[in-house]
């Protein structure tokens, strides 16, 4: 069964209406604020726990938890900083979100740092993402000069929210070396513990979310958050933006609710699979750090964060990726291990050196020119990579090396017998 | 509260804040690292440095983990810690694996061969081939200077150098650009360093991507005898270690001293080794019909004999140069004695310190170490970065600390760190003694404050004015405070002053009488004769008739003006006494031998001393010492700081004279070029001509 409209919180995501503030307060945004804020810093946590929201930015790390780590008597300010830095392959929500439903961020915003006690929010925003800014920009000026943020504004709680622009490098979506980057140094993740929390920006408490993690903070309040969590599935509730790109008929961002069956999502919403479901070779679940997952394994697959781990996967910010026979899986993976030798900040060891080094294997295999045998060297170094480094990227790279290895070994045997039939060495 | 861990099943308690890292090594455990350095920022980023600890499903950097944060056990049971199991070496495998693939392995033809981290490492976690098949990544070299060879494909990205050049050294001329494996180390300028500790950074990396310039392909390390040693280009007195092979000093290494230099030196102190090898005297010279010709020792110690013999006592004189060891000043001082002189002085530059009011009128009294207690400085006509390169690390590395005020009288310029800039001269320093200046409350205010006084500044005309002013200032900031700290603070530039003072080599009217008054007793034709131990920054051209003697290791200023010329040891060739700028005695040790005929500087006077009728009492250098450490015992406290009474400082801030309003002045121009030896390196020609070039693209910049 498929979302009901009076389930859905992103309900101009497809922006077929105003995404100003007019529009947004037509759709029921900035309802009740001022009564959420009267309620208390922890009502809120508690409703956001209640709610069993888990972080959309990758790692689904409860955020009602996370805002709890905050310290609740400190000198120093605390700052929320909202992670638009979306820059997953695959990943297109946060824009969608940026562009068309800007006042629901923002609103999620004020109540999530009155949450934590902050009275200032910075957005980090992909480089790329120019219209987003100018979109989000015009929204912040519309709430400011309504008095809904800023200083002495209705809700009666100062609120200054900004926007930083980046300059297009993945790793500025790692949460540490966003606060790097913001603080005007080169983009590279910090070393934990500290943890921002305790020290992040300006090296005072700090909590960096999602943007979709915020955006659906106002509703999850208005309707309660056992609204929410009585969507999806137990510790994976609720309702999630799904994005699904590659071969399928009609790609698009849909919200839908967690825990929904692949096939279904896929069939329902984007015209199913090129050539039909028989033609399906593979999916990228969440973004192209994930290991894919072949087809076989695709039927049966519900599309939450703990379904998708038992499979060695994971939900990260669910943007699917959809691989028919066509597709050249070999050539898809290297394509992929390019992406993270080229994002790589460089500061650590085995990301610096060893994803450059699965690139240049993966190339070669998608050609057929290897040895058997590298296809172990190759699994050996991606795991000489994961766990081994400051930030998760050195993971992110191994991960989709690991899954075409798991799943498509007699692919890459069979690529390199038939390069080697071609090649052969003229006999002594 | 101390914690306990479990450490490769040794328990073992630690204090609170150290790493994981430090954990391990006091447990026994060695653990191998790239980028962690015990003075520099933790970064974390070589994971050579990885252990196994339980509960945690991933290796864990040892550097980068206080054991602080390790989560507790539920139990509260000591958290166990493997250093050595099978995961832990897997890992550090793996990491080195990633460290070779890119590494050229160019080992036959690399400098760092023999005393590298990487190929040390490699020996214990490397693999016998490599399965690293594809092309290596090639990288541009960079210029870094005269004094940075760099080799970047051999680069393993530590950034130890970086995190030097803005910490330690603050000079943020050096960091990282590019991405992955395209991030590279650069100036991006491709201009050379402009720090006077930049050489530091080629000890620092780990492998041979930076190595020292001056010394490329002359020398494997385990060809070379290490003696450890004593530095004499300022006058802190740094630990050195000089590396020789054969007759030749190679090159010149720091060595760990705590309270002197930590494990830095100045980049004068490390290549100044190739002004040992040139300009060198190594046979005696007599002047003969206006030409210096060779001569033998017996030829040349009779010519000043006889001299000596035909001059009275109240006509001749002697001065003592900036590397003198107090062994040949006490000898000398001993002879002129004996002949009836007091006519010696060792303030080449005519400061105006007198050793009889007690040594803590001329000492660093707070000690060098005692700077990272001080939380208010007042600098006063000194410019430490150039006077004393080490010790202004040691300043900025406590200011990096916070809450610390600093105050500058004297010449505004770059000190690498903010400091208040009070004024430039005497005026300003009247106000500050008087207590008119807000800097003066800031002082007060402070519970460990510092007033450093420069060389410069007291060898003005008005140089016991000044004195008198700092101990004023000093004074007043420590009323009623902590009786052990001590405020006030000479920071000598010549390494034989503080000996000197110690052992009185100064006339027997040091406040009236001294170099000054040498010299122009010399011009007016009131001097016959005029000894120079190493003396070579008086004007030359003033000397006018005098009989000139130099002794000396170098063919500078005072040896072109001799009429006798005594070629002598240097320092790296002998072993004398020098005493720093905070009184600390030390030793420096023989590394090589003074070449040709030169002798070590004692036994020249000694065999001086049977011909003019006065035959010093001692035969060897130890008998010598006896009877200088009865003269001066604190002399005998090697390697340590004897608190001077602090009653000196008060005496000399009775004295009361006016500061004269003229600028202070620091007492070095060219950090590069400040003795005989430096002025003979070519290296240090280089540096200075490429500090000048670059001041002047800094003013034409300025000026546009």
């Amino acid at each position: 069964m498929l979302l009901e409209d009076k389930d859905r919180i992103f309900r101009n995501i497809y922006g077929f209406h105003d995404s100003g503030l007019k529009g947004a307060i037509s759709r029921g945004s900035w309802d009740g604020t001022k009564f959420f804020i009267e309620k208390g810093h922890d009502w809120i946590i508690s409703e956001v726990k209640t709610s069993g929201l888990r972080g959309r930015g990758g790692a689904g790390f409860p955020t009602g938890l996370k805002w709890s780590f905050m310290p609740k008597a400190d000198p120093r300010p605390s700052y929320l900083v909202i992670n638009a830095d979306e820059s997953e392959p695959g990943s297109c929500k946060d824009r969608e979100i940026m562009r068309n439903d800007p006042h629901l961020l923002i609103e999620g915003a004020l109540l999530a740092a009155f949450a934590m006690r902050a009275h200032t929010s910075y957005i980090y925003i992909r480089g790329e993402f120019i219209r987003e800014r100018e979109r989000l920009q015009r929204a912040i000026d519309e709430a400011y000069e309504a008095k809904l943020i800023g200083k002495n504004n209705v809700h009666g709680w100062d609120f200054d929210f900004y926007i930083a622009h980046g300059a297009g490098a993945y790793i500025c979506g790692e949460e540490t070396a966003l606060l790097e980057s913001l603080e005007g140094r080169k983009g590279q993740p910090r070393l934990k513990p500290p943890f921002p929390a305790n020290v992040g920006l300006y090296g005072a408490p700090t909590t960096i979310n999602n943007v979709e993690s915020i955006a659906v903070v106002p509703d999850i309040l208005r309707r309660g958050g056992h609204w929410f969590a009585a969507l999806g599935l137990p510790n994976n509730t609720g309702t999630k933006l799904f994005q699904i790109s590659g071969h399928v008929n009609r790609p698009c961002v849909v919200e839908e609710e967690m825990g929904i069956p692949l096939r279904q999502l896929i069939d329902e919403h984007c015209g199913g699979v090129r050539g039909g479901w028989s033609n399906l070779l593979a999916v990228i679940p969440g973004g192209s750090s994930m290991p894919l997952i072949p087809a076989d394994l695709c039927e049966t697959l519900t599309m939450d964060f703990d379904s998708l781990t038992k499979l060695k996967s994971g939900l990260g910010t669910a943007a699917i990726i959809v691989l028919d026979k066509s597709a050249d899986v070999i050539k898809a993976i290297a394509r992929i291990a390019y992406f993270y030798k080229h994002e790589s900040c460089g500061q650590c060891t085995p990301c610096r050196e060893g994803t450059g080094w699965m690139w240049r294997v993966l190339e070669r295999m998608a050609r057929g020119e290897a040895e058997k045998s590298e296809i172990d060297k190759l699994f050996d170094v991606s795991k000489q990579i994961e766990g081994h480094t400051i930030c998760a990227l050195g993971d992110a790279a191994a991960w989709p090396v690991q899954g075409l290895i798991r799943h498509f070994r007699p692919v890459i045997e069979a690529r390199i017998d038939a390069y080697q039939a071609a090649h052969k060495e003229a006999a002594e | 509260m101390p914690k306990q861990l479990i450490i490769d099943g040794k328990l073992i308690e630690v204090e609170d804040g150290i790493t994981l890292l430090q954990a391990c090594e006091q447990a026994g455990a060695e653990i191998p690292r790239f980028c962690y350095h015990e003075r520099l920022s933790i970064a974390g980023n070589c994971r050579m440095c990885l252990v196994e600890v339980q509960g945690s499903p991933k290796p864990i950097a040892s550097c980068a983990m206080g054991v602080n944060d390790l989560p507790p056990n539920r139990d509260n049971s000591p958290k166990v810690i493997s250093t050595q199991s099978a995961t832990v070496k897997k890992a550090r495998e793996g990491v080195m694996e990633f460290l070779l693939i890119n590494h050229p392995l160019d080992c036959p033809i690399c400098d760092q061969g023999g005393e590298c981290d990487l190929q040390d490492q490699a020996m214990a976690y490397g693999s016998g081939g490599s399965r690293f098949v594809e092309n290596k990544r090639a990288v541009e070299d960079k210029y870094l200077g005269p004094l940075i060879k760099t080799s970047m494909n051999r680069c393993i990205h530590c950034t130890r150098c970086v995190r030097f050049m803005t910490e330690i050294a603050g000079v943020e001329e050096l960091g990282a650009i590019g991405r992955g494996e395209d991030m590279e180390i650069t100036t991006y300028l491709e201009r050379g360093i402009l720090s006077e500790m930049s050489a530091n950074v080629n000890d620092l990396c780990p492998v041979g991507a930076l190595t020292h310039r001056p010394w490329a392909h002359n020398a494997r390390p385990w060809e070379l005898r290490k003696t450890e040693s004593i530095d004499v280009m300022d006058a802190l007195g740094s630990a050195i270690r000089i590396d020789v092979r054969g007759r030749e000093v190679m090159r010149i290494l720091p060595r760990n001293n705590d309270a002197v230099n930590e494990e830095w030196i100045s980049d004068k102190t490390r290549h100044v080794a190739d002004g040992l090898r040139t300009q060198r005297l190594d046979q005696p010279y007599v002047r003969k019909d206006g030409r210096l010709v060779p001569a033998t020792w017996t030829e040349a110690l009779e010519a000043v004999a006889a001299k000596i013999k035909a001059t009275s006592p109240d006509r001749m004189a002697a001065i003592a140069g900036p590397l003198a060891g107090a062994e040949e000043m006490f000898a000398l001082k001993d002879l002129f004695a004996r002949l009836g002189s007091t006519n010696v002085d060792a303030r080449e530059d005519g400061a105006k310190l007198d050793p009889a009011l007690g040594r803590a009128s001329y000492l660093f009294n707070s000690t060098i170490e005692g700077i990272e207690r001080a939380d208010a400085i007042l600098l006063i006509g000194t410019n430490p970065r150039l006077e004393a390169a080490v010790l202004n690390a040691r300043i900025r590395k406590r200011w990096r600390q916070g809450g610390l005020a600093i105050g500058l009288v004297g010449e505004q310029t770059d000190l690498a760190y903010p400091y208040d800039y009070l004024g430039s001269g005497g005026q300003t320093l009247r106000e500050l003694a008087d207590g008119k200046h807000p800097f003066a409350a800031k002082l007060q205010g402070a519970s460990t404050p510092l007033v450093i006084v420069g060389a410069g500044a007291i060898a003005r005309a008005d140089g016991r004015a000044v004195l008198a002013a700092a101990a004023r200032i000093a004074a007043a900031a420590t009323q009623g405070k902590d009786p052990s700290w001590n405020a006030f603070n000479v920071l000598h530039t010549a390494a034989s002053r503080v000996a000197a003072l110690d052992i009185g080599f100064v006339p027997a009217k040091p406040v009236t009488t001294g170099v000054d008054t040498f010299v122009a007793a010399a011009e007016s034709g009131a001097l016959d004769f005029l000894f120079l131990l190493g003396a070579d920054d008086i004007d030359m051209s003033r000397l006018g008739k005098a009989f000139v003697v130099y002794q000396g290791s170098h063919g500078d200023a005072g040896a072109h003006r001799a009429d006798v010329i005594f070629p002598a040891a240097a320092y790296a060739e002998k072993s004398a006494t020098y005493v720093n700028t905070e009184g600390r005695a030390q030793m420096t040790a023989r590394a090589a031998f003074p070449p040709g005929d030169a002798r070590e500087d004692w036994t020249i006077i000694r065999a001086l001393s049977p011909l003019v009728g006065h035959t010093l009492p001692y035969d060897s250098i130890n008998v010598l010492r006896a009877d200088l450490y009865k003269h001066a015992p604190v002399l005998a406290a090697l390697d340590r700081v004897t608190p001077a009474d602090a009653k000196a400082v008060a005496a000399l801030a009775d004295t009361k004279e006016a500061v004269k309003d003229e600028p202070f002045r620091s007492a070095v121009k060219d950090f590069y070029l400040t003795n005989p030896i430096a002025r003979a390196s070519a290296v240090m020609a280089e540096m200075s001509a490429l500090k000048k070039a670059a001041g002047k693209a800094a003013g034409l910049a300025a000026a546009e």
